[in-house]
């Protein structure tokens, strides 16, 4: 029986890069990170010019963890050089998406990683100020951030003059108080700057306009985790990782139906049937796969016959799906896809921020139509009325939130019409019937 | 001058200047984008995603309200997906919309209504129950309906960006998401009700008004508010002879949407039932209810008995700061020539006549300021008064030349005045130390070292900045007379580019007063009477003797009345009594007090003849704002029993045996259009609703003493004696703040 209070259950398929350090005892601490390759990278980049720290990312092919996969360096190199202003690094720990809990292990077992990560995206974009923006749930995790920000102060990798290199760097936590929103970079810096969490209009971009009015970058947690490793070892090594474009490894989240479900450091472009059943153990109990929910439950789903396709960026995208968050959820040949469905909305339903129509009121209409259909009888137009709705919120949303809602929704209503089918001609749902008989 | 930009919308080439946004540009060739959230003047949203349009070159639809337009840019806003979107976003608003249609106040100029008719569908496919939420009172005057609310956060964005009061804020989430005050369940703010007006729907009602009407059973009539200097535009909502709204509706005049409170709610004083409704004759101590000829025939015979007895100088006439023009200019002329005298005299609220003659002497009479200067300028000065209570639209139209166009904002003040907020400098000095900084500022005195809180270096720092900038203008209230007047505009015309002034009176005709002469040395259009020329101009256009000698001013006229040697006192649309806090034994030496008044007021009391005098809503004429902006009343509804104090006036006259052939009020204007300088108007102007500058010019006798101009300072919920009889204004927990709280 796998032990869930530590999701790092370990395979041999693993290419360790990012977790490296996760097995040691004591990872957190700054001795055990400075013993062990920590804040080296660091010291390689003050010997190099901010633009060629900026190069070396862009080589690498790292691209944005956090879901959207965007190019990091290519971010980067987005912020005016020539500015009055001051500039911000974000690192944006508000790991919400459903299926997706990298980040959390990131910043338990190696915070350093990650401050080491800001201040050398500082340095790049030569910004003096740093904040890790961390979801309220993840209360706890502020404190192991806390810590390891005191000892990397204590020992001059932050504050002014970092190893002497003259370059100042300051980083604070902040904690959000609840809301998946706060996820998009936009309304993350809107509570970071104690508004309320909606999103702004883009343009302009945060590069441009973003914390304060600020040039300001905002990256994923296991984004900027990669960066000492980046410099470390240089872009090409990180490139040669994963599969062209899609450079390095990944973080992936394996949960739901599985056997061994927990955190995995995979290549790029590791396919994803292996990923199931060799890294995963397959699905549990010995059941059929039904349905996998790629990088996040904002991803159009796959069906069993879909999973021969490596997960990177792109060849996701090319199946008309996203790789998102890494957060690989599997659902089983019992789970009612109209439930499965409206689990989803629900979440939907109750996260969207409100700011937009079609978001606000479409998810919450999904929610209730797919409640009532698959509890209380459904009507033959329904089907079709949510794929319109879904339609009607896909591509009008100010924010990726509504997107996020209406994929999804849109795939099950394709690739599983038949289970509402079934609904209908039963009158009920076919699967808690089965449910009742076994027990 | 950067290039304009040219792009097509639907196949119409338009051309724009930069930074232009879509949704404007689509106006200018009669496209409409339709919008909920889009708002000219506000923050962009976003929100509402209604105007939505396809883009060549862009894969998605795009938000014309939040997108620039750029050179080439093709745009086409009538297709079947942009139509389709449209018609989905009207289906979602209206998934949790009561459509209470029947009921809501909105129902007839709502713009979801209006939407739906033209871009939504008939039917929905929401089968599921709709949310439900009951409505809160949020205070005796704004009521919020959430089931109805679209969310456009109109509401939230004036009240930041146009009130900077910060009432309003987002409660809750998603489908859920409403909104709520900012401190605690009430709000806590001016009561502007703007938020009322900007609302698309009818989410937002108003105290006054929600479930009277129906919004097309009413008569419209556009007319000026009464209330203070600014002159704000107003359209009062008359149904069967009642008042039952104000707001500026067709957003025109120098207002634009802006209404204050007592704009907005404060005209319900007349509707008061304890307005006036018959004269009163005093008989055996006490009034009595009398007719209206009783009344003016016994006042003239008293007239005349008095007159007979005791000369031309027994008798005084005290006049108003919010009778029209016309009435004001009749009243001088029947003092000065019906009754002989020059002992006429009102409250004056700011010193125009310095202002005048100072910018006259300056040659500069070019240099008065308009509203929408004041809103346009790049750089304000502001010394004295609070706009904020005193002059909510000047307030208001500070703060958007601040926010719009970045202007500065310079304040000297004794008191932390909210527009500080807006200020690039804040020059707080010690009580009644504002003279004494113009003084300074104008090197014609040298500054105290503690005149204010950063010595004397604040007020050089003051005065560098000042000479970087250009077109500044100047407002300054009460405290800044006489004299220091004079140094003011001396020293602001050395300022580079076009300095403007604006002297800051109180009431809806302050200025008015001033330049139909209802002063005791001036004859209207600031002409002195000492002026033998003026004078002769004023006789032959009369056909009668105008006396030479200068009047009592108000204060002496009170004194004379003391001494005895005042016996009638007439006095029109005033309330010296309590403005001037007179003990009840000031005015009983008095054969004959005669008031034309709303309401029984103190002065009221004592009189021996009280007739009651028609509101602003019941009668027509001008008004000039404090700025010199004429503007024209239109009379909207009758009140049985009263008379304009116009008509009052051609009927003492009348009983005087006078021939004036005065029609209308309109007789009156052309004659102050020929004869009154600075006053030369176009009439046609002024008939369609606009606001006519003036500029008047002449050399009006010095100001005799300091305590003739005085504020009353009333505050954004007091308007001199009128208040008192607003229900409106009085039910709001605000009222009993402190003057000065800042919101």
């Amino acid at each position: 029986m796998a032990d869930y209070r530590n999701p790092m259950l370990g395979s041999p398929l693993e290419v360790k890069v990012l977790t490296r350090r996760f097995d040691l005892a004591n990872s957190a601490s700054i001795a055990v990170y400075v013993a062990h390759e920590g804040y080296q990278a660091l010291k390689k980049a003050f010997g190099m010019k901010p633009d060629e720290v900026i190069n070396e990312v862009k080589k690498s092919n790292l691209r944005g963890r956090g879901g959207a996969g965007f190019n990091a360096g290519m971010k980067w190199s987005f912020v005016p050089g020539q500015t009055t202003k001051p500039k911000y690094v974000v690192s944006n720990a508000d790991e919400s998406e459903p299926g997706t809990c990298k980040d959390r292990v990131l910043m338990e077992y190696d915070p350093h990683q990650l401050i080491e990560g800001i201040v050398i995206a500082g340095y790049a974009i030569q910004s003096h100020q740093g904040y890790i923006y961390i979801r309220g749930e993840y209360r706890y995790l502020m404190d192991i951030l806390d810590r390891a920000i005191e000892e990397a102060y204590a020992q001059g990798y932050l504050g002014k003059n970092i190893l002497g290199s003259g370059f100042d760097f300051d980083l604070a936590t902040h904690t959000g108080a609840g809301a998946y929103e706060c996820g998009e970079e936009t309304a993350l810096l809107n509570s970071l700057e104690g508004l309320r969490g909606y999103p702004r209009v883009k343009p302009p971009f945060p590069a441009l306009i973003g914390l304060y009015g600020c040039p300001t970058i905002i990256n994923n947690v296991e984004t900027l985790s990669n960066v000492p490793h980046i410099i470390s070892h240089g872009g090409d090594w990180y490139a040669k990782l994963g599969t062209p474009n899609n450079g390095g490894t990944r973080l992936f989240c394996l949960s739901g139906h599985i056997e061994r479900p927990g955190i995995y450091e995979l290549p790029m472009g590791f396919p994803l049937r292996q990923m199931i059943e060799d890294v995963g153990g397959g699905v549990w109990h010995g059941k059929k796969l039904k349905c996998v929910i790629p990088g996040g439950s904002s991803c159009p789903v796959l069906t069993a016959d879909e999973i021969d396709v490596p997960m990177d960026f792109d060849s996701l995208a090319r199946i008309g799906s996203m790789l998102g968050s890494g957060g690989v959820v599997i659902l089983d040949e019992d789970t009612c896809m109209v439930k499965a469905a409206w689990r989803i909305m629900k979440f939907y339903a109750h996260e969207s921020c409100g700011w937009c129509v079609p978001c606000r009121e479409g998810t919450h209409w999904l929610k209730t139509l797919l409640e009532r259909f698959h509890s209380d009888g459904g009507m033959p137009d329904d089907p079709d009325t949510a794929l319109d709705v879904s339609y009607n919120i896909l591509g009008k949303t100010l924010c990726p939130l509504g997107d996020a809602a209406a994929m999804p929704m849109i795939s099950i209503l394709k690739k599983f019409r038949h289970e509402f089918e079934e609904h209908l001609k039963l009158g009920s749902c076919p699967y808690e019937k089965r449910a009742v008989n076994v027990a | 001058m950067a290039e304009p930009i040219k792009l097509s919308i639907d196949g119409k080439p338009v051309t724009v200047p930069p930074g232009t946004l879509l949704i404007e540009a689509a106006k200018q060739v009669g496209i409409e984008v339709p919008s909920f959230c889009y708002y000219p003047g506000l923050s962009l949203q976003g929100a509402c995603r209604m105007c939505l349009v396809a883009i060549e070159k862009m894969p998605k639809l795009q938000t014309a309200c939040t997108t620039v337009v750029t050179n080439g840019m093709v745009v086409h806003t009538d297709t079947p997906e942009v139509a389709n979107t449209r018609k989905s976003m009207l289906e979602f608003l209206l998934t949790n919309h009561p459509l209470d249609c029947p009921v809501c106040d909105k129902g007839g100029e709502c713009e979801l209504q209006d939407a739906v008719f033209r871009y939504g569908a008939a039917e929905t496919r929401f089968l599921e129950g709709k949310l439900h939420e009951e409505e809160k009172k949020f205070s005796n005057l704004v009521y919020y309906d959430r089931p109805r609310c679209i969310l456009c956060f109109r509401c939230i964005r004036v009240c930041d960006e146009g009130m900077d009061v910060n009432a309003y804020g987002i409660g809750f989430r998603a489908a859920h998401s409403e909104i709520i005050p900012n401190r605690g369940e009430q709000l806590e703010c001016e009561e502007c009700g703007m938020c009322i007006d900007i609302c698309p729907v009818g989410a937002l009602t108003s105290g006054t008004y929600r479930y009277k009407t129906r919004p097309w059973e009413v008569t419209y009539t556009g007319t000026i508010c009464n209330h203070c200097g600014d002159g704000c535009r107003t359209t009062l909502s008359v149904r069967n002879n009642v008042v039952i709204r104000a707001n500026n509706r067709d957003h025109s005049g120098l207002n634009g949407e802006f209404l204050c409170v007592k704009g907005r709610f404060g005209w319900d004083f007349v509707n008061s039932e304890r307005r006036l409704k018959s004269p009163l004759l005093r008989k055996n101590g006490k009034q009595e209810e009398a007719s209206w000829e009783e009344a003016l025939t016994f006042t003239v015979e008293r007239l005349k008995t008095i007159l007979a007895e005791h000369g031309p100088g027994a008798v005084a006439v005290i006049g108003s700061n919010r009778t029209t023009n016309e009435e004001d200019y009749l009243l001088q002329r029947f003092a000065r020539t019906v009754l002989g005298t020059n002992d006429i005299d009102h409250h004056r609220t700011a010193d125009f006549s310095s202002l005048v003659r100072a910018l006259t002497e300056a040659g500069a009479t070019d240099r008065y300021a308009t509203i929408e200067d004041i809103s346009a300028a790049k750089s304000l000065l502001l010394i004295g008064n609070d706009p904020t209570h005193q002059h909510p639209l000047i307030a208001y139209q500070i703060r958007q030349a601040v926010r719009q166009h970045g202007a500065r904002l310079y304040i000297v003040n004794s008191r932390e005045i909210k527009l500080r907020r807006q200020s690039s400098q804040y020059l707080q000095v010690k009580p009644q130390g504002e003279a004494e900084a113009v003084r300074a500022l104008a090197g014609q005195a040298p500054a105290a070292q503690d005149l204010c809180a950063g010595g004397t270096g604040a007020l050089t720092a003051l005065a560098d900045a000042l000479k970087k900038e250009s077109d500044t203008v100047i407002l300054f209230g009460d405290e800044i007379q006489g004299q220091t007047v004079n140094d003011l505009v001396t020293c602001g015309l050395t300022l580079p580019g076009k300095t403007r002034f604006v002297a800051l009176g109180d009431y809806a005709n302050s200025r008015g007063a001033a330049d139909m002469g209802l002063l005791p040395d001036t004859l209207p259009g600031y002409q002195p009477l000492s002026n033998e020329k003026a004078r002769e101009r004023m006789e032959s256009a009369w056909a009668a003797k105008i006396p030479a000698a200068p009047g009592r001013n108000i204060r002496s006229i009170f004194e004379g009345i003391r001494a005895g040697e005042i016996k009638a006192l007439l006095v029109f649309g005033a309330n010296p009594v309590k403005t001037f806090g007179l003990d009840n034994a000031a005015l009983t030496g008095l054969q004959l007090l005669f008031v034309a008044e709303l309401f029984r007021t103190e002065t009221a009391e004592l009189a021996n003849v009280v007739v009651p005098a028609a509101s602003f809503a019941e009668k027509s004429g001008t008004v000039t704002n404090t700025c010199g902006e004429v503007q024209a009343l239109k009379r909207t509804m009758r009140q049985a029993g009263t008379r304009s104090d116009l008509e009052i006036l051609l009927a003492l006259a009348r009983l005087f045996g006078q021939r004036w052939t005065y029609q209308s009020p309109e007789d009156v204007l052309r004659e102050i259009i020929a004869l009154v300088p600075g006053y030369d108007i176009p009439l046609p102007s002024l008939l369609v609703g606009r606001a006519v500058p003036t500029h008047p010019e002449g050399r009006p006798p010095a100001l005799e003493r300091p305590d003739l101009v005085f504020s009353s300072r009333d505050s954004l919920f007091t308007s001199g004696t009128l208040s008192r009889y607003s229900w409106a204004l009085n039910s709001v927990d605000e009222a009993k703040k402190p003057y000065g709280h800042a919101f």
